[in-house]
């Protein structure tokens, strides 16, 4: 589904992701763990094709299409989608405005069931995207999104934190669905989410590069145990 | 010669503070001798294209009265409810005698040679009164269109909602697809009696080579709301106007929205100013700029609080589609009293790449995530207004948007 190639990204001239290879095959979620700083935000990035992070080497092929240079809505037509872990306030576009997109009518049934499932009021509809949105309420919208959007291939950006108990089960159940047999990528700090999702894979980050990737259940466990410190110490 | 014409006189040359400087004698004045029509449908079919877009309609639907003026000549002006009036500016003139005293009372009439050539070379304009306790159901619509060319049209409207009264005006102003090169020169001087209310909404759609010199100035007494709406999509050769509103009466209200859309090479210098002398009187002024392709845009802002207690907060955003255009953001506050509580927020720039990425990452191309958030921009919370008007407005927005993006 989704190949990286020593890739090479930067930011505003700081190198954020370097040499960094990476393999999803089709119908299988990996999880991305690391520490805050280290990248992971910026592959999210780079992978969907926001202009800012320069590629300067390497290749992203998604579907067994070279798309390291497709700009970012080609890349969701062939079936990218994104949870971002900090989206933008856009004043005066309604959260609807977006939905639309992605659905022809609002009327229909379906928005209401899918909102009360995410645990949104229909007021969120008319409010402006992101807009004085609650840390958590930014997640479940993203989801929302998402869940109109269908995509083959879904990078979710910490869609756990910040997220109440009771929530994080909406949030879980959100992530099942939409992974479903289907793709993704799944960047994490905690564990509650782990069990919603069936993970083959999971990498650590550190210092712009994967620098170990095992069993998720595994890699969690010796993260939770040591952080992230050990990760380093077994590089050494 | 009376006092007033020797004043209009002495500033027959006098420069504007503001805006380029326009030679009037250019222009003549366009013909008055177009025969009156009983009502708005009996308005010949070629200006028919020209009502399109500026809030005017035909069919009266949702209308409680029109009033048009084509260049120098009033066609028709009626009323379909009771206690509203519609009349043009000189019947009125002849059937009221106490209407001198609203005339040239909140615009000077020497301000400068716009106003001048108001009062030397009238070519019209109206009088609309609500009469005491009337309240509007629908708004009047009142249209001002050039259709000569190298023309200028002078025009002087009195609005005046009496005591307890409310009146909703949309007034539209246009100008022949041919038009190369004609001014209009609007003086409107406005009276919100007591407790009484006026909305207006202006909906401007000029030629690119007309220049445009509105001068306006509003009064508020006790209790009053004045609600000022205006609307420019399309391109003009110059506009400049900044209007006055003077909160006298006790716990008035002025409220300003003004969305601009400038393209080509148009050059637009409007603002809002807001005097607030009465005791609790309170106001908003907010503005939406869009400078395209190699316009120019200046939005001005001033609140003056004069007395402890009063209340104003002045908002401008402008939004640059192009790296030729400019948009320059002139907001002013001053307190002459304790405890005023004057607020600006100006924000000019771009459209925010990262707004448009998250946009394409929800499937958007480029140029459609710009459109989504221009239109966005332009979603202005038009506050105080009946639903069917806001309506209107948003509509009007919409396709005159939908015709240049
Ligand atoms: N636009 C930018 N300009 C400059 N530096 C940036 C920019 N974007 C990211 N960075 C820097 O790149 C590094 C990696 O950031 P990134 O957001 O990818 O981290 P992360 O792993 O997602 O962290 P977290 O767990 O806190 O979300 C950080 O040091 C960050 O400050
Ligand atoms: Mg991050």
């Amino acid at each position: 589904m989704l190949l990286i190639e020593d890739l090479t990204v930067e930011v505003g001239n700081k190198r954020v992701i370097e040499g960094l290879s990476l393999h999803i095959p089709e119908k299988e979620t990996h999880l991305l763990f690391g520490p805050n700083g280290s990248g992971k935000t910026s592959l999210i990035m780079a992978i969907i094709g926001a202009p800012s992070y320069k590629v300067i080497k390497g290749r992203i092929i998604f579907k067994d299409v070279d798309v390291t240079d497709l700009p970012t809505n080609e890349r969701v037509k062939l079936g990218m989608g994104v949870a971002f872990q900090m989206p933008p306030v856009i004043r005066g576009v309604r959260l609807k405005d977006v939905l639309r997109i992605h659905t022809e009518s609002l009327s229909k049934g379906g928005v209401m069931d899918q909102m009360n499932k995410m645990g949104l009021s229909a007021q969120f509809l008319d409010r402006d995207i992101n807009y004085g949105f609650s840390g958590g309420e930014i997640k479940r919208s993203e989801l929302l999104q998402l869940m109109f959007q269908k995509p083959e291939f879904t990078m979710f950006d910490e869609p756990d934190s910040g997220v109440d108990i009771e929530n994080m089960e909406v949030v879980g159940k959100a992530l099942g669905e939409l992974l479903e047999g289907r793709s993704g990528l799944v960047i994490t700090h905690m564990g509650y989410i782990l069990k919603y999702i069936k993970a083959t894979k999971a990498h650590v980050l550190i210092d712009r590069s994967i620098r170990c990737s095992s069993d998720p259940q595994a890699i969690f466990k010796q993260i939770m145990e040591c952080g992230y410190g050990r990760c380093v110490e077994c590089l050494s | 010669m009376s006092e007033l014409k020797k004043r209009a006189e002495g500033a027959r040359d006098k420069n504007a503070v503001l805006g380029p400087d326009i030679d009037l004698e250019e222009y003549t004045k366009g013909p008055s001798d177009y025969a009156p029509v009983p009502s708005i449908s009996d308005v010949p079919e070629s200006y028919h294209d020209g009502f399109l877009n500026i809030g005017v309609d035909v069919s009266e639907k949702d209308r409680s009265g029109s009033f048009v003026q084509v260049d120098s000549s009033v066609l028709c002006s009626t009323t379909a409810q009771e206690g509203l009036e519609v009349l043009g500016i000189t019947d009125a003139i002849n059937k009221y005698d106490w209407l001198e005293d609203y005339l040239w009372r909140l615009v000077s009439v020497d301000t400068d040679k716009y106003t001048s050539r108001a009062e030397l070379e009238l070519s019209g304009g109206y009088f609309i009164r609500a009469k005491k306790g009337v309240k509007s159901v629908y708004p009047l619509q009142a249209c001002m269109y050039i259709g000569e060319d190298h023309t200028f049209q002078n025009v002087h409207n009195i609005i005046i909602a009496e005591e307890g009264s409310e009146l909703h005006i949309i007034t539209g102003c246009a100008t022949g697809k041919h038009i190369q090169n004609s001014i209009h020169i609007g003086v409107s001087e406005f009276y919100v009696k007591k407790n009484a209310e006026i909305s207006f909404t202006m909906i401007h759609n000029w030629a690119p080579e007309v220049n445009v010199r509105p001068r306006s100035a509003m009064l508020i007494e006790g209790g009053g709301v004045f609600i000022n709406n205006y609307i420019c999509m399309s391109p003009v050769k110059s506009l400049q106007t900044y209007p006055t509103a003077y909160c006298e009466g006790k716990n008035s209200t002025a409220v300003f929205n003004s969305i601009v859309y400038a393209t080509d090479d148009s050059n637009i210098d409007v603002g809002s100013k807001v005097v607030l002398s009465g005791e609790g009187s309170k106001t908003e002024i907010i503005s939406r700029m869009i400078a395209k392709d190699s316009s120019s845009v200046t939005a001005r802002g001033h609140i003056s609080g004069t007395v402890s207690g009063v209340k104003g907060h002045l908002e401008c955003n402008g939004l640059l589609l192009s790296q030729n255009a400019r948009i320059h953001a002139i907001p002013e506050l001053n307190a002459a009293a304790e405890d005023v509580e004057l607020s600006h927020e100006a924000a000019v720039g771009k459209v925010a790449e990262k707004e448009i990425q998250y946009l394409m990452a929800r499937g958007l191309s480029s140029d459609e995530a710009t459109a989504l958030i221009v239109r966005g921009f332009l979603n202005v919370e038009i506050k105080g207004l009946p639903d069917h008007l806001r309506r209107e407005i948003q509509r009007t927005i919409k396709t005159s948007q939908d015709s240049f993006m």
